[in-house]
């Protein structure tokens, strides 16, 4: 199904891609890699070495300022506009600070991405509910995020990258709120995604928590990948 | 814009849009006045064309000196009918009694001994046949080889210039609803910008888990018709009384006067719809603004 580029099971692939923001110093330089389906990868380095900036870039809030990207094997710079949300909805993305909606019950939040793609309500209604019920919100479907703990809020991020059941799904220090026994429990459920076939990339500065878990992992220092070990 | 679910973006709590129902509301207001005076005007000029058109009135001047000069003027009178008759296309011709010559010219000259010793002309009503194409100018020529002097008059200039006057009222109102509309259509922009600046992190959100832009304009574009449409309905309800007493006082004139004040029957369809027009616009607009700013997004 997936049109190859390079192999018909490469999800992401960075071709010396830099990424300026503005006309300041370059973030990423020359950063190349690929990921293949059904990998698990994390993203380390220090604060400030540009883990959020590639995991923007993944998630396509961002284009690169050079070298090129493909995503599903679709280059990003050549894809037409209107194909863009479609692409954008292969991707599921637990933002740093969550960026739920305050106005929106938890339920209304993670049902967003299927009502966004234009799913009958029929068709949301019980997928919604179960996937809060596995994250244990049960009790909390009509709570406003403001509400709820912080770890509550997390768990409803996650539901909500989850429910489209992306073909890549992209968290940015998740388990950066979190005390580390939840955080081991998230690491879980990315496993277990990963797991029915999910390409998973997480982006954490915690050392003890990659150390914890055998995965490969990108290292970028200063704007530059300096270890990317095969998946 | 059925859904019975909450909005993706927290419109409903903008002050952006507070104000739009409001201004809505004035502007409909307005249009719905202008849309009434274009109507009547519209209405007034179309029953005197109905009046006149088909109709001729031919003016036979008295001789200048002669002894006796009714009999001589009924002569001419006689040859100008011979005339009429003759030409094809004419239904009727009635000549109009002194007495009504004199009723005529009384409301201007009074009814003194001024007015009867007055040579008066004499007065044709001609009724031309339905679908009867007359030449006027051969009529003419005709006539005043029959008794010299005399005129045909077929209304077109007094009509044109009825036509003219109601062009530019119609003028005049189109460019009031241009302005109206336009004014409202900046609100809507401004409003729908300022919402869009606002709600920028959400609107983000909602583009990144794959809403496509005409996803997020449909949300500023229901928020803005339901105000609009708000703000119509009560412009509306705050014209109609305007209208009806002015409807009321032209009744009051009287029927039968030459002018006919009323708003058409026809035209408050129109002006009901108004609110409508408005809220599509207000839609309208919004979904523009939308995709003007989106398409600038990555
Ligand atoms: N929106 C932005 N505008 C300008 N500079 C930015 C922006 N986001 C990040 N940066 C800069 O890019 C570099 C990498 O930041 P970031 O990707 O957030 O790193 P990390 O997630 O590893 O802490 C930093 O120097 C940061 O200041
Ligand atoms: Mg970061």
């Amino acid at each position: 199904m997936r049109q190859a580029s390079v192999n018909s099971k490469t999800v992401v692939q960075f071709d010396s891609v830099s990424l300026r923001y503005g006309n300041g110093p370059e973030a990423l330089q020359d950063i190349s890699f690929s990921l293949s389906a059904g990998s698990f990868h994390f993203v380390t380095g220090p604060s400030g070495a540009g883990k959020s900036s590639l995991l923007r870039l993944l998630y396509l809030a961002q284009y690169p300022s050079a070298g090129v990207i493909r995503l599903f094997g679709t280059d990003t710079r050549t894809i037409r506009r209107q194909e863009v949300p479609m692409l954008r909805r292969r991707i599921g993305v637990v933002f740093q600070d969550f960026r739920l909606l305050d106005h929106l019950s938890a339920f209304d939040n993670v049902a967003l991405p299927l009502r966004v793609a234009g799913l009958r309500e029929s068709e949301i209604r019980p997928h919604v509910k179960e996937l809060l019920e596995w994250v244990g919100l049960a009790e909390h479907l009509d709570s406003r995020p403001s509400t709820l703990s912080g770890g509550q809020q997390q768990r409803i991020a996650i539901a909500r990258a989850v429910i489209g059941r992306p073909e890549l799904l992209v968290a940015d220090e998740p388990t950066g709120n979190v005390d580390d026994a939840i955080a081991m429990r998230l690491m879980y459920l990315f496993r277990e995604l990963n797991r029915t076939g999910t390409t998973v990339v997480i982006a954490t500065h915690n050392e003890a928590l990659v150390a914890r878990f055998d995965q490969p992992r990108l290292h970028i220092a200063q704007g530059r990948l300096a270890v990317a070990e095969a998946a | 814009m059925l859904r019975p679910l909450s909005s993706s973006l927290p419109l409903a709590y903008d002050e952006s849009h507070r104000f739009l129902p409001l201004l809505v509301a004035l502007m409909v207001f307005l249009a719905a006045m202008a849309v009434a005076g274009a109507l009547i005007v519209h209405g007034l000029i179309g029953r005197w064309d109905r009046d006149v058109t088909g109709t001729l009135t031919v003016q036979v001047p008295p001789p200048a000196e002669a002894a006796d000069t009714a009999s001589s003027l009924r002569e001419r009178l006689h040859a100008v009918e011979r005339v009429l008759a003759d030409t094809p296309g004419i239904a009727s011709a009635q000549v109009l009694g002194r007495d009504q010559l004199v009723g005529l010219i009384e409301p201007w000259l009074g009814s003194g001994d001024l007015v009867s010793d007055l040579p008066l002309p004499g007065l044709i009503d001609v009724a031309v046949a339905p679908g009867g194409a007359i030449d006027i100018t051969d009529l003419a020529r005709r006539l005043a080889e029959a008794a010299p002097g005399t005129t045909v008059d077929d209304h077109q200039t007094w009509l044109q210039r009825l036509v003219d006057l109601g062009r530019a009222v119609e003028a005049a109102v189109l460019v009031a609803l241009a302005t109206v509309a336009a004014v409202t259509a900046a609100t809507v922009i401004y409003a729908t910008r300022t919402g869009m600046a606002v709600h920028r992190r959400a609107i983000e959100l909602l583009r990144l888990i794959g809403a496509e832009d005409a996803y997020i304009a449909r949300q500023f574009a229901d928020r803005a018709f339901a105000l609009a449409l708000r703000g119509g309905l009560i412009g509306l309800l705050a014209s109609v009384p305007a209208l009806l007493l002015v409807d009321w006082a032209a009744r009051r004139v009287g029927s039968g006067f030459i002018i006919d004040l009323s708003v058409p029957a026809h035209g408050w369809p129109l002006i009901v719809a108004l609110p409508l027009l408005a809220a599509l616009l207000a839609r309208f607009t919004a979904q523009a603004a939308v995709h003007r700013a989106t398409g600038r997004l990555p």
